[in-house]
This record gives C-alpha cells, sequence and structure tokens, in this order.
C-alpha cells in the first residue's frame, strides 16, 4: 500500500505541474454548471433537490473520465518509462492502483468543487439532505468505473487518442444499457438482465437518496473488473 | 550474484535468447556484446524482470526473478535500461527522491543517498530543472544516478555509454570501474574499447546464442591474427620475401599488406603450437642472416574487433 501511495503521489504531482489539471477543473465546473441550468432547467423544476445536477453525471463523466485516464498508461508506453516503472522493486498491481488512485483521487477533487451547488439549493429552498449525499456518493463512485475501463484502453495502446475513443464507446454502452429510451426498444426479460449491468441503473438509487449495498459492490466490482483487465493486458504485453 | 540458466525467450515463431547460460560473481565486471538485435536487451530486459522468459532460470542473489521472489530479487538490483527512460515532467531532485521513495530510503539515509549520486553523477548543477529541459548527457546521468541511487550489489545497465561525449564516457567508465570491485555489474555495449578498458570479463552473443565468454584477452587470443607478426623491410621485392621467411620452420604462412617502391609490409604467421618468442627469434635471425633492412617489427596481440567479426559474423558473407 505504501508503494502504491508513492506512485498515486508521483501522478498526481505530475499532474497539476501541467495546466491540464485547471483546465480540466474549469471545464467541468463549466460544463456541470451549463447541463444543470440549460439542459437540467434547475430553475424551472421549482424543487429544492440536486437531482437536475446529478441526471447528467453519467453523459458527462462521459468524455471528461476518459479525457484524464487516457494517459494513465500509454504515457508510460510512450515515453518508454514502463520498463523503468515495472522493474522496480513493486508489483504491477501496485502501479496500476496507485495510478489509478491519484486519478481517482483528482476527479473526488473536482467534484468537490461543485460545492457551491449545495449552497445555492439550501439558499433557494429546503432540500433534503439523502439525495445530495447519496448523489454525490454514487458520482464518485460512477466516475472510478469510467476511470477503471479507461485505465484499461489506456494500458492497450500507446496512443492516447485509441485509447480515449475505445473507452467512450464502452462507457456509452453501460449507460445506453440502462437508458430508458434504449431499454423501452427491447423486449422485457432482456431488459432485467442488460440493465442490470448499466451504470444508469445503479445510479439512479443513489440519486433517489438510496445507498444500496448492491450498489456500491456493483461500482466496485466493475472497478476490480476493469484494473484486473489492466493487469493482464499490461503482463501480456510484457510477454509478447 | 547472478546465476542464469538455458534462459530462453521466443516472441511467436522468432526465438530471441535461445538458451543462454553464465553466471557472474561479486567483483567482476562483465561486457556484453553483439550486434543490434543478437538478443542482449532481451536478456537483460528477462534478468530485470521486466519480461518473463519463455523457459529456463535466472537467480538474482539467490532469488528466482521470475516468480514469488522477483520482488526481492528486484530489491538487490539497478538497472538502467537502454535509451534511459524518464519522466520529463519532474526535476531531477523530485525524480531522485520518488526512486528512493520506492527504493524504501528513508529520512536522513535517503537525503544522504540523494546527495551522492548528485555528486557522482555530476548533477549538482541541473538539481532543480525539469527534466525535459536537460542535454541528452544529463538525461542519461540521471537515470544512471537512478540505478545506483540505493547502492545496489547488482547493476544491470543496458548501453550506459550510449550517446554521451567522450568525456563523459570516460567519466561514467571509470564510475563503473571502481563499483565493479565491490558489486556484480553487467553492461552490454557497441564499443570495444570500452570492453578492454573496464571489463573483467567480456561475452560475445549473436542470434541469442553465447559465442564467447571469457577475459578480454582470452578474447582476443581467439583471433586470426593473434600472435602474428608485421614486418616492415626495405630494399627487398614482397615475393622474394615470402619465399624465404615461408621456407622457416616456424612460419605457417606469409601475406603481403602493402607492396611500396620503398618498402614492404608483411604479416607472418604462427605454425600450430610455436611459442611466440620462436616465432620472433627465428624471424630476426633470418633478416639479419639475408642482410634485409628491417623498419619495423611487432607482434600483434590480436583486436577485440576482429574477434567479434569472426564470431558474428553470417555465414553467407
Amino acid at each position: 500500500m505504501r508503494h502504491s501511495w508513492i506512485i498515486a503521489k508521483r501522478e498526481l504531482t505530475a499532474f497539476f505541474a501541467s495546466p491540464v489539471a485547471y483546465v480540466f477543473i474549469v471545464i467541468f465546473l463549466l460544463m456541470a454548471g451549463f447541463f444543470t441550468f440549460n439542459l437540467g432547467n434547475f430553475f424551472e423544476r421549482n424543487e429544492a433537490s440536486l437531482d437536475a445536477f446529478f441526471v447528467w453525471h453519467p453523459w458527462l463523466y462521459l468524455f471528461l473520465v476518459p479525457a484524464i485516464g487516457m494517459r494513465l498508461w500509454a504515457e508510460e508506453r510512450r515515453q518508454n518509462t514502463m520498463e523503468f516503472l515495472l522493474t522496480l522493486p513493486i508489483t504491477s498491481w501496485q502501479a496500476i492502483v496507485g495510478k489509478f488512485l491519484a486519478s481517482w483521487a483528482f476527479l473526488a477533487l473536482a467534484l468537490a468543487l461543485t460545492f457551491p451547488m449545495i449552497f445555492t439549493v439550501g439558499y433557494l429552498g429546503n432540500p433534503d439532505p439523502g439525495p445530495i449525499i447519496g448523489g454525490y456518493i454514487g458520482s464518485f463512485l460512477l466516475a472510478g468505473s469510467y476511470l477503471a475501463i479507461t485505465s484499461m484502453t489506456s494500458a492497450m495502446t500507446r496512443n492516447q487518442v485509441v485509447s480515449f475513443i475505445i473507452s467512450v464507446v464502452i462507457c456509452l454502452f453501460l449507460v445506453l444499457a440502462g437508458w430508458p429510451p434504449v431499454t423501452q426498444m427491447l423486449g422485457t426479460w432482456l431488459v432485467e438482465i442488460i440493465s442490470s449491468f448499466s451504470v444508469m441503473t445503479h445510479f439512479e438509487n443513489f440519486r433517489k437518496g438510496i445507498v444500496d449495498l448492491q450498489d456500491i459492490v456493483f461500482f466496485l466490482s466493475v472497478m476490480g473488473f476493469f484494473l484486473f483487465a489492466t493487469s493482464v493486458i499490461i503482463r501480456s504485453h510484457r510477454t509478447n | 550474484m547472478i546465476e542464469i540458466n538455458n534462459l530462453r525467450k521466443s516472441f511467436g515463431p522468432k526465438v530471441a535468447v535461445d538458451g543462454v547460460t553464465f553466471n557472474v560473481q561479486k567483483g567482476e565486471i562483465m561486457g556484453f556484446l553483439g550486434p543490434n538485435g543478437a538478443g542482449k536487451s532481451t536478456t537483460m530486459r528477462m534478468l530485470t524482470g521486466f519480461i518473463p522468459p519463455t523457459d529456463g532460470k535466472a537467480y538474482v542473489g539467490g532469488y528466482d526473478i521470475d516468480g514469488d521472489q522477483s520482488i526481492e530479487a528486484r530489491r538487490l538490483m539497478g538497472y538502467l535500461p537502454e535509451a534511459a527512460p524518464l519522466y520529463p515532467d519532474m526535476t531531477v531532485l523530485n525524480f531522485l527522491n520518488f526512486v528512493a521513495d520506492i527504493r524504501d530510503l528513508q529520512g536522513e539515509q535517503k537525503r544522504k543517498a540523494v546527495d551522492r549520486v548528485i555528486e557522482l553523477c555530476f548533477l549538482e548543477g541541473v538539481r532543480h530543472q525539469s527534466i525535459d529541459t536537460l542535454s541528452k548527457g544529463y538525461r542519461h546521468r540521471t537515470c544512471f544516478a537512478q540505478s545506483i541511487i540505493h547502492d545496489p550489489p547488482i547493476l544491470i545497465m543496458d548501453e550506459p555509454t550510449d550517446g554521451l561525449d567522450p568525456n563523459q564516457k570516460f567519466e561514467v567508465r571509470s564510475i563503473i570501474r571502481r563499483m565493479g570491485e565491490k558489486k556484480a555489474i553487467i553492461f552490454s555495449t557497441h564499443i570495444l574499447e570500452e570492453v578492454e578498458a573496464v571489463c573483467s570479463r567480456a561475452m560475445i552473443i549473436d542470434r541469442g546464442k553465447i559465442v564467447a565468454n571469457g577475459t578480454p584477452e582470452e578474447l582476443k587470443a581467439k583471433s586470426e591474427y593473434a600472435g602474428t607478426v608485421t614486418l616492415r623491410l626495405s630494399g627487398i621485392s614482397a615475393s622474394k620475401a615470402s619465399k624465404r621467411l615461408g621456407d622457416l620452420d616456424e612460419v605457417r604462412k606469409t601475406t603481403t599488406l602493402e607492396e611500396g617502391d620503398s618498402a614492404v609490409s608483411l604479416r607472418v604467421f604462427p605454425k600450430e603450437g610455436k611459442k611466440r618468442a620462436e616465432l620472433a627469434r627465428a624471424l630476426v635471425s633470418c633478416v639479419t642472416q639475408e642482410n634485409w633492412q628491417l623498419e619495423d617489427f611487432h607482434t600483434e596481440e590480436g583486436r577485440l574487433d576482429d574477434v567479434f567479426r569472426q564470431l558474428t559474423e553470417p555465414e553467407t558473407a
């Protein structure tokens, strides 16, 4: 764990050493605001809730999380530092987890910076704290799941753009599988199975303020699975 | 310290390393030679645990490099990969601190280790400089510093002097030679004089197989020119001199190197089993008898270049 932490620390320092981190945070906050107020009709709803804010997160993260995660391993391969990193006395799993945690912490920071939303809605009315807390937890887990997917696609290629596109496609699939316009087109029994794999279905509970262990387990399994896939890809890349 | 047993690596149908076996003890500096693509880097990558071997075993300090003990093995090693990869967004100091952290150096010990390598590798002036602004020589030395920060008993270096200017090459070589007294070192190079200057042992690898392994002197003795004598004579034609010398008991054959108006150069090959001194004495007495004008006379040691080419040249050539 100590070694993962050292790796994470290096990643975070590298993040903030370049303007990318600040640009990302600004874009993230602008987009979140735009979605909430313009597309989500925050004011017209006349509700003291942040649902108009959280409902867009699966779409917002669709591009922003792959943009953050695409460099994780692709950059390492492009700079040839993979050989250096993986011959240090650490396991590749420690490196994978360290890098993942650094980016996840960064996304958490960006998410935390949306706190003025809470004040806004608190000033305007008397919101139920449940859905807000649930929304933030769910959003954090959702970002982690997208990030784990991007970690895997990033390990697949030395080209960051390719990694970005593949992860957007996979994330999009996980969104659409539970998106009502799509699920309505499919048969009933099939919907049950497919939509249970969708991040939408599980994120919805959080938005309603229900923090169910089942949904937490779902997101954690997605992360575990894709991080494991990352390690398999890195191992096979070293073998061949 | 390093024990490699029948190590093999194939990438699909292509065999990169084909059954390599050797040992390196403490206090030995082994120069690893071979043409491009012979399998030097692949062998080193297997040894440092970056790529798993297809077959065979490698032990570092008694630990298997491909298994549960691989982390233990890596702790004992410092590795300078080919082309010295670094994180361009970090400063030299931050990078070295990062490696020291990963290598479990802490507090005072860490500070001392970082200062020591900065001094040893002449990085004082660029301590706080970002790595992407460094010249190639500095980058290389930063990566070199990284590999010795924990004072490892075993050092693996893939072309440590590549891309350095002659002064820097000289410095790096003398650092390696000094460290070699207490460590087991393997380094690969294309520069043959480096092997003679630094190594206590040299190994030549070609198409994944070891074709020579011994001290630089032993290797040089394998040269077909080792033990031959080169003569420069004036006032006689090459053919006459060759014929006369060829009749000597000690001489196997002679070849003409150069035939000018005033002088000729000949190379004389000794017969099998004839000592160097015997050949020299015989030649000198022959020259005196014939009253030839001797302008130059020296015995060849054999050159690594020749051995290298002899052993690694494709058969078709």
